[in-house]
């Protein structure tokens, strides 16, 4: 009994901390003072650092997208609607969702480990020391760095996931190209873009947040840091999961 | 030059007890340093003496009892009204802490980035002058991971300078370091004692240097250190020792004192 009391009010004491910390970290950005160059840094860590990888998944989902829909299709001999799969699925589903995830593996790990590191070797008590607060120098900047980025990665992710789906449609199924896009952008509503663009936007703030807490929380040297890694990844990556549900439920809720 | 010798606290604790998870790492720990005086803390590894500077810096916050820092009591504030009392103090961590991710030159002059009067020409001007103090100016461009271990030290000494503190806390700033650098710091921080009346809480593990802190003077003439009391005249070199043993305060007094003592952990130090 003593044993679950204990865990259980560690949950909440940390659940405690982490809104904590969203909430200054939020409230810093319409607080001086701003860290502009700090943004810049992260905008082309997080954002540019990452367009390799959301390239290639983003192409590759897409052109494995059209292989399986179009051999599904066939059975009903509707193949020209391969376009219109690929668009959907990317655009609502898989685009925020597999971009959000490829950059919690990059950079909420890179968060949790640089502020771990700096926690452990007293880097973040000599910038208190100095002065400075630790969430305006170091969350805020990378919240708003990935605020900003992930919905465009996610755009980008879209669009090569479509080029993807066109790859294989046009040289493995052999599909006219014409019909690809046309059904691709027919198919398209407001509704979709508006779901495929506020599901990054909301996954950013996890991202972040979930990177920077557990590297500030994190305790015991260098082993500490791996651990506060891996979990923030971990973490990361469930909570996109779970709250992409939520998210798609309220949407399709509000749009109905 | 007038010297002002009226007594004034500049650090107070006053039972102080900070506890991690069920361990108090410092029990009732009360003391007084005065403006211009130097107090040794002393005590086996995990005694608890960086804890107390640490809590002096305001960066932990105690269980129960009050630390009055420069005339503020510090216990219980926000960051931002803490910035105020610690733009006075300079400290130096036991691991150096400077930033990976900055050159040293900026490092160094990373106090100035809150201080908008002082302007970035100036703010260089004075980081280059503290690092030529512990004679690193020409590492200003380089990364603290292309520095030695020492020279690590030295970059956090001149880093903490550098904003002329009123009050100074150094975390072991010689261990580990060759005899000739050790002396160095050790002459500048008895000039900082004795010519910039400036406080320190200096935590040591080297005897050698906590009796020459107690026994010598600096000399403006000579720009050297010299044994107090060699010319007849009796100088007090305002130090005093603080001894830490389990978090508890076991010893508060002069050398002599500490000297004079029979208790097998203090004498422990002197040997
Ligand atoms: N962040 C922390 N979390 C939990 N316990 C801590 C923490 N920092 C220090 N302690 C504990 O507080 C006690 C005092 O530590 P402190 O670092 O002050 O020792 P110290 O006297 O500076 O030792 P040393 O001479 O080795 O530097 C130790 O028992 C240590 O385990
Ligand atoms: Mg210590």
């Amino acid at each position: 009994m003593g044993l679950f009391d204990d865990f259980a009010k560690q949950r909440v004491f940390a659940v405690q901390e982490f809104t904590l910390l969203s909430s200054r970290a939020l409230g810093n950005v319409f607080r001086s003072p701003h860290y502009a160059t700090d943004i810049v840094r992260q905008m082309d860590f997080i954002g540019f650092g990452s367009l390799p990888i959301v390239v290639l998944t983003g192409f590759f989902t897409g052109a494995v997208l059209a292989l399986q829909s179009a051999n599904t299709l066939s059975t009903f001999g509707e193949t020209s609607l391969t376009g219109q799969l690929v668009m959907l699925s990317l655009v609502r589903e898989l685009g925020p969702v597999l971009t959000s995830l490829m950059v919690a593996g990059r950079n909420s790990s890179g968060m949790a480990s640089e502020l771990g590191s700096m926690v452990v070797s007293e880097q973040i008590d000599a910038m208190r020391a100095l002065g400075t607060d630790p969430s305006k120098k170091l969350v805020t900047p990378r919240l708003v760095a990935t605020v900003l980025m992930l919905p465009m990665l996610t755009i980008i992710s879209d669009f090569m996931g479509l080029l993807g789906g066109f790859a294989t449609s046009f040289f493995i199924i052999r599909l006219n190209p014409g019909q690809y896009w046309y059904s691709a952008y027919q198919s398209l509503e407001f509704e979709d873009v508006f779901q495929g663009l506020l599901k990054p936007f909301v996954f950013a703030f996890i991202v972040a947040l979930v990177g920077c807490y557990y590297g500030l929380t994190t305790t015991g040297g260098t082993q500490g840091v791996g651990r506060s890694t891996t979990q923030a990844v971990v973490a990361a990556s469930v909570l996109i999961l779970v709250s992409d549900f939520f998210l798609t439920k309220i949407i399709l809720w509000l749009l109905a | 030059m007038t010297e002002r010798l009226a007594q004034e606290t500049v650090v107070e604790f006053d039972r102080v007890t900070l506890r991690f998870e069920t361990k108090a790492v410092l029990r009732e720990i009360s003391f007084t340093l005065q403006r211009g005086e130097t107090k040794i803390v002393l005590g086996a590894a995990g005694s608890g003496k960086s804890v107390l500077l640490k809590l002096t810096m305001g960066l932990w916050q105690p269980d129960s009892g009050r630390i009055t820092v420069l005339g503020e009591e510090i216990s219980h504030r926000g960051e931002d009204e803490l910035f105020v009392v610690r733009r006075k103090i300079g400290m130096v961590f036991q691991e150096g802490a400077l930033f990976d991710s900055l050159t040293i030159g900026e490092n160094v002059g990373y106090v100035f980035e809150r201080l908008p009067a002082v302007s970035p020409e100036e703010a260089e001007r004075r980081a280059r002058e503290a690092l030529r103090f512990v004679e690193l100016e020409q590492t200003f461009d380089l990364y603290p991971s292309q520095l030695s271990g020492g020279m690590r030290r030295r970059v956090a000494i001149a880093r903490a300078v550098v904003g002329q503190p009123e009050l100074m806390l150094y975390d072991s700033p010689t261990a580990g370091l060759d005899p000739i650098t050790a002396a160095r710091i050790m002459t500048l921080i008895v000039k900082q004692r004795d010519v910039g009346r400036v406080s320190s809480l200096l935590v040591t593990h080297r005897v050698q240097d906590a009796i020459q802190m107690a026994r010598s003077y600096y000399d403006a003439r000579q720009e050297n250190l010299l044994p107090a009391g060699q010319d007849g005249a009796r100088r007090d070199t305002h130090t005093r020792f603080l001894v830490l043993r389990e978090g508890e305060l076991v010893f508060h007094g002069s050398l002599e004192e500490l000297a004079a003592q029979r208790d097998p952990y203090l004498q422990e130090f002197l040997a």
